[in-house]
């Protein structure tokens, strides 16, 4: 890696967790973690921060809401 | 030309109530999901109801331009995201500016500058921000770039259905999505004293 490793480890963590990473950047990734703690455990803060966004954010449909969906069924397409 | 036969106009409107009704019953289906993804694109409940109601009864009266066998949930979503940027996003209280381009360690190195280092390897950490601030900071960053995180991150799109939902390259999914988990990752740590 050119510059600060720790930099360039950041600069690939989205696409690492997002699986989008060329094999060589992969490598290049996988390499820095196995032997960098700081970058190690920020990785790993990121992966449960997604699962911690992704159940926070979830709000569940209304009651009453399935039911008005409902009646639209059959709508005609030129009203 | 002749008459057409009475027996094949009825058995032609008995295959299109049928495939109608099919397909009302798996537009239904995705509703929660449907939901569940307008409920974090705009600013309250009851416009989330609105909106999901009114992506229902235009995927409704438009049915048989739906392809049966493609994405039906992310063809219902297109139809949501245009109707949400119709109604002009009204409701919304976004801020106009850009936000900051904070890193991508943003987040953790403030927690870490706050409670030490090793703060990072406790299983809870994340838990150390509120559920509400996940909501609010999501409801606080600018538009275009909530849309992507919503889609892909709570709504689980592949970058190629948010693209298509969005009407946008998957190359401007990808940098709205990195550009919008900043953004969040930069309002989060506003919560964490300094």
């Amino acid at each position: 890696m050119s510059g600060d490793p720790c930099d360039r480890c950041e600069e690939l963590l989205q696409d690492f967790l997002d699986r989008t990473l060329t094999d060589v950047e992969w490598q290049e990734a996988e390499g820095h973690l196995a032997g960098c703690d700081f970058c190690a455990r920020r990785y790993r803060f990121e992966e449960s921060l997604r699962r911690y966004v992704r159940t926070s954010a979830v709000e569940r449909m209304p009651p009453g809401l399935m039911a008005k969906l409902d009646e639209l069924r059959g709508l005609d397409a030129s009203v | 030309m002749s008459e057409p036969d009475p027996d094949t106009e009825a058995r032609r409107i008995a295959t299109q109530a049928r495939d109608r009704a099919r397909f009302e019953e798996e537009a239904l289906s995705l509703a929660d999901q449907v939901y569940r993804v307008a409920r974090r694109l705009v600013g309250s409940r009851e416009e989330a109801e609105d909106l999901v109601q009114e992506t229902y009864a235009r995927a409704f009266r438009s049915w048989s331009s739906y392809t049966p066998g493609t994405n039906m949930r992310a063809w219902l979503l297109r139809i949501l995201t245009n109707l949400n940027v119709d109604r002009g996003r009204k409701i919304q209280r976004t801020p106009q500016t850009q936000p900051l381009e904070e890193s991508d360690y943003y987040l953790a190195n403030k927690m870490a500058a706050a409670a030490g280092e090793e703060v990072l390897e406790a299983d809870d950490v994340v838990e150390r921000l509120s559920q509400g601030s996940v909501v609010k900071a999501l409801s606080e960053i600018p538009p275009q770039f909530r849309d992507a995180v919503v889609l892909v991150d709570i709504g689980d799109f592949t970058y190629a259905d948010a693209a298509q939902i969005l009407d946008v390259p998957i190359g401007t999914v990808m940098s709205r999505l990195h550009r919008g988990r900043r953004a969040l990752k930069q309002h989060l740590a506003e919560e964490v004293s300094p």
